[in-house]
C-alpha cells in the first residue's frame, strides 16, 4: 500500500455511462488534503454521480475512484469508513428524536455505546443541535435536519467530508452559520471537504479550490483567481460609475477617455469597458468637467462571472 | 519476518473488518425488530390477528364442548386450532391462513423505497457496512418479529384452550401444534420476502403495497377459481364421464392450485392438525382397500406434507434471493 501522495480523493479517467448517456466522462479530480474543494455545476451535470463513486455507492464504468489510494470500488467498506456523507435532501426517520438517529449511525459504524454517547454529544453541540436533540426529528425544520446531517458526519470521525448541496432551501442565516461550520472543520479539524452545488455565490467565498463540471466533464480547475485569470485573459476590465448630472454627454466623454472601448448603459449606471485600470484619470477628468461622481466600481471577477462565461463559450 | 507481519496484519484487518460489517448487521437487525415492535402499523396488525384468533377459539371451545360425548375424543386438543363454529365460519387455522399474509406483507413492502423517500438510505448505505447488511437485516429482524407473534399466539391459544376444555395435549399434539405454528412463519416469512421484493422493484410505496395486495389476492382466491376453470375446460366432467376423465380433472386441479403457496400452506396445515387425513390427492376404493384405519403418526404425516414444505421454503427464497440481486445492482440514487 502506497501512502503520502498529497491527493486524499483522485479520480482517474473515472466515467460512467447510463445506456447512451453519458453523466460522468473522464473525469480526472484531485482534491488535496485539509483543503475544502467545490464542485459546481448546474443540475444533471452529474456531480451526485460522481460523489456515489468516490464512495463505491455506484460502480463506475471505467477508471476508477480513489480515496486515500484505496479504490472505492473494491474497498467500499475502508473508503466509506474515512468518508463522511450528506446527501442531497437528506433524511432520517421522522419518528425517532435526532439523537436517536445518530445513535444508529454509531451501531452502523461499529462504535460501542460509550464512545457513541461521547461522540454524539460533541456532534450535537458542534451543530448547536444540543437542546433540541430528545425531539423527534419530524418536528425539525429543513435547516436542522441539514445540521443533524451535519453531526451524523461528524461522529464518525471522517477524513473526507462530502457534502451534496448542503445550502438548498435552508434561509440565509441558516447558510451563513453553515458555511462557517463547514469552513472551521477545515481550517481546525483539518479535515478535507467536498462541496457540491450549483449556488455559486454561496460557497465561492470558503472554497480553496473549484472545479467545474458540465455535462459529466470537469471544464476547469483551480483556485477562483486562476480560473479569473485563465478565463477573462485579454478581456477587458469593467467598471461601473454613476455621476451627476447623469446625461448623454457624459457618455461621449467617458468614450473619449484613453482605451475606454464601450459605454453601456445598465440601469442608472454606466458601464465602461477598457484594457486597462483608468480610474485615477477618469476621477480627476470627470472632476475637471463639473460632474459629480456617485458611484465608481471596478468589478472584479466572481464565480457568477466566472461560470457564466464558461456557459457563453459553449 | 515483515512479510509475515504484514500477512498477519492483513488478515486481521481483513477478519476485523467482516465482525464490522457483522455489527452492522446486527445493529440493522436491532434498529428494524425495534421500529416493527414500536410501530402502531404493527400494533394494529398483531390486535386485529389476537382479536380474530381468540374470537375463533371461544367459538371451536364451546363447540367442542358441546359435542363432548357425540364424537371421539381424539386428539381434542388440535382441534381447537381446526374447528370452526356456526356463530364464526372461520377456524384458527384459517385466521392464519387469511390473515397472515398480510402481516407479512404489511410489515415488507415499503421496506426499501420507503427508505428511499424518507432519504435515509443512501445515508445508510455510506456508512461503512455492506449493502446487503440493510436488506439481510431487514429481512431477519422481519421473520423474528413474526416468530414471535405466531409462536406468542400459538402458546396464547394453547394456553387459553387449555383452561377452557381442561384436556392437556399430548407430547404428539405439543409437537404437532409447534410444527405447525414453524410452517406458519415459513408460509408468512414469504409474504414478507414477496413485499420486500416489491419494495424493491416499484419505486413508489403505494404501487409496492398495491401489488402486495394484488398478489395476495390472486394467491388466496384467484388461483383456486382459476385453477378449477382451467381443469374444468380441460377435462370436463359430466355425470356419464368415466373415472379416468374425473381423476385427471382433480389432478390438474390440484397441480395448478399449488402453484399458490397459500394452497400448499393449507394442505400442509390440514395434515398437520388432522392426524386422519392420509393423503391429499384423490384415493380409489381399492387404494384404500385393506388400510388400516387410524390416525397418522407426526412422522408420516411429516413426509405427506415435504414436498409443501420444501415448496414453501423455496418460494420463500427465491423471492429473497431476486429481490437480494436486484437490489444489489439497483442504483441508490432516487
Amino acid at each position: 500500500m502506497t501512502t503520502g501522495t498529497k491527493y486524499l480523493v483522485e479520480t482517474v479517467n473515472l466515467t460512467k455511462k447510463y445506456g447512451d448517456l453519458t453523466a460522468v466522462d473522464n473525469l480526472n479530480l484531485e482534491v488535496e488534503k485539509g483543503t475544502i474543494f467545490g464542485l459546481l455545476g448546474p443540475n444533471g451535470a452529474g456531480k451526485t454521480t460522481t460523489i456515489l463513486m468516490i464512495l463505491g455507492l455506484t460502480e463506475p464504468t471505467s477508471g476508477k475512484a480513489l480515496v486515500a489510494d484505496h479504490d472505492a470500488t473494491r474497498n467500499p467498506l475502508v473508503v466509506k469508513s474515512m468518508v463522511g456523507y450528506l446527501p442531497d435532501n437528506v433524511g432520517f426517520y421522522q419518528e425517532l428524536t435526532g439523537r436517536e438517529n445518530l445513535y444508529y449511525t454509531a451501531a452502523l459504524n461499529g462504535l460501542d455505546k460509550d464512545e457513541a454517547e461521547k461522540r454524539i454529544t460533541e456532534a450535537l453541540e458542534r451543530v448547536n443541535l444540543l437542546e433540541a436533540a430528545d425531539r423527534r426529528v419530524g418536528e425539525y425544520s429543513r435547516g436542522m435536519r441539514q445540521r443533524l446531517g451535519i453531526a451524523d458526519v461528524l461522529l464518525k470521525d471522517p477524513q473526507l467530508i462530502i457534502l451534496d448541496e448542503p445550502t438548498l432551501g435552508i434561509d440565509p442565516e441558516g447558510v451563513r452559520e453553515l458555511l462557517d461550520l463547514i469552513k472551521s472543520l477545515a481550517r481546525d479539524d483539518n479535515k478535507t471537504v467536498l462541496i457540491s452545488s450549483h449556488l455559486l455565490h454561496q460557497v465561492q467565498d470558503i472554497c480553496d479550490k473549484v472545479g467545474i463540471f458540465v455535462d459529466g466533464k470537469l471544464i476547469a480547475s483551480g483556485t477562483i483567481d486562476e480560473l479569473a485569470e485563465q478565463i477573462f485573459k485579454g478581456q477587458p476590465l469593467r467598471l461601473e460609475i454613476k455621476a451627476d448630472p447623469d446625461e448623454e454627454a457624459l457618455i461621449e466623454l467617458c468614450k473619449g477617455i484613453n482605451t475606454v472601448q464601450d459605454v453601456k448603459r445598465q440601469g442608472d449606471l454606466l458601464v465602461l469597458s477598457c484594457e486597462r485600470d483608468i480610474r485615477q484619470e477618469l476621477v480627476k477628468c470627470l472632476a475637471e468637467k463639473g460632474y459629480n461622481l456617485l458611484h465608481l466600481h471596478l468589478k472584479g471577477f466572481t464565480l457568477d462571472d466566472i461560470y457564466r462565461r464558461y456557459f457563453q463559450k459553449e | 519476518m515483515a512479510k509475515d507481519m504484514a500477512v498477519r496484519d492483513l488478515i486481521r484487518s481483513d477478519l476485523s473488518a467482516l465482525w464490522d460489517a457483522n455489527k452492522g448487521l446486527l445493529a440493522v437487525i436491532r434498529k428494524e425488530l425495534a421500529d416493527h415492535l414500536s410501530g402502531k402499523r404493527f400494533v394494529i396488525l398483531a390486535l386485529l390477528v389476537v382479536v380474530a384468533c381468540l374470537a375463533a377459539l371461544y367459538v371451536a371451545g364451546s363447540t367442542i364442548r358441546s359435542s363432548v360425548g357425540q364424537d371421539k375424543l381424539e386428539f381434542v386438543f388440535l382441534r381447537l386450532f381446526t374447528t370452526s363454529g356456526s356463530s364464526l365460519p372461520f377456524s384458527f387455522i384459517s385466521f392464519v391462513s387469511f390473515l397472515g399474509p398480510l402481516v407479512g406483507l404489511t410489515m415488507g413492502f415499503d421496506a426499501i423505497n420507503g427508505e428511499r423517500d424518507r432519504g435515509t438510505l443512501s445515508r445508510i448505505l455510506s456508512q461503512p457496512i455492506y449493502r446487503d447488511a440493510l436488506i439481510n437485516g431487514k429481512f431477519l429482524a422481519g421473520v423474528a418479529v413474526l416468530s414471535i407473534m405466531i409462536f406468542g399466539l400459538g402458546f396464547l391459544v394453547a394456553g387459553f384452550g387449555l383452561l377452557m376444555i381442561g384436556v392437556p395435549p399430548t407430547v404428539e399434539e405439543v409437537f404437532r401444534i409447534l410444527a405447525y405454528l414453524a410452517l406458519s412463519v415459513i408460509y408468512i416469512s414469504f409474504w414478507l420476502a414477496l413485499a420486500m421484493l416489491f419494495s424493491i422493484l416499484f419505486r413508489e410505496t403505494s404501487t409496492s403495497a398495491l401489488a402486495s395486495i394484488a398478489a395476495w389476492l390472486l394467491f388466496a382466491i384467484f388461483v383456486g377459481l382459476l385453477a378449477g376453470m382451467i381443469a374444468n375446460g380441460i377435462y370436463p366432467v359430466t355425470d356419464s364421464s368415466n373415472i379416468q376423465q374425473a381423476l385427471a380433472n382433480t389432478r390438474l386441479y390440484q397441480t395448478l392450485s399449488r402453484l399458490s403457496p397459500t394452497t400448499l400452506y393449507d394442505e400442509a396445515t390440514l395434515t398437520l392438525l388432522n392426524p386422519t387425513v392420509r393423503t391429499l390427492g384423490p384415493v380409489l376404493a381399492q387404494q384404500a382397500w385393506g388400510a388400516i384405519k387410524g390416525p397418522l403418526s407426526l412422522g408420516q404425516s411429516l413426509l405427506l406434507i415435504w414436498p409443501h414444505l420444501v415448496g414453501l421454503v423455496a418460494a420463500t427464497l427465491i423471492c429473497f434471493a431476486v429481490a437480494y440481486i436486484v437490489f444489489m445492482r439497483q442504483e441508490i440514487r432516487a
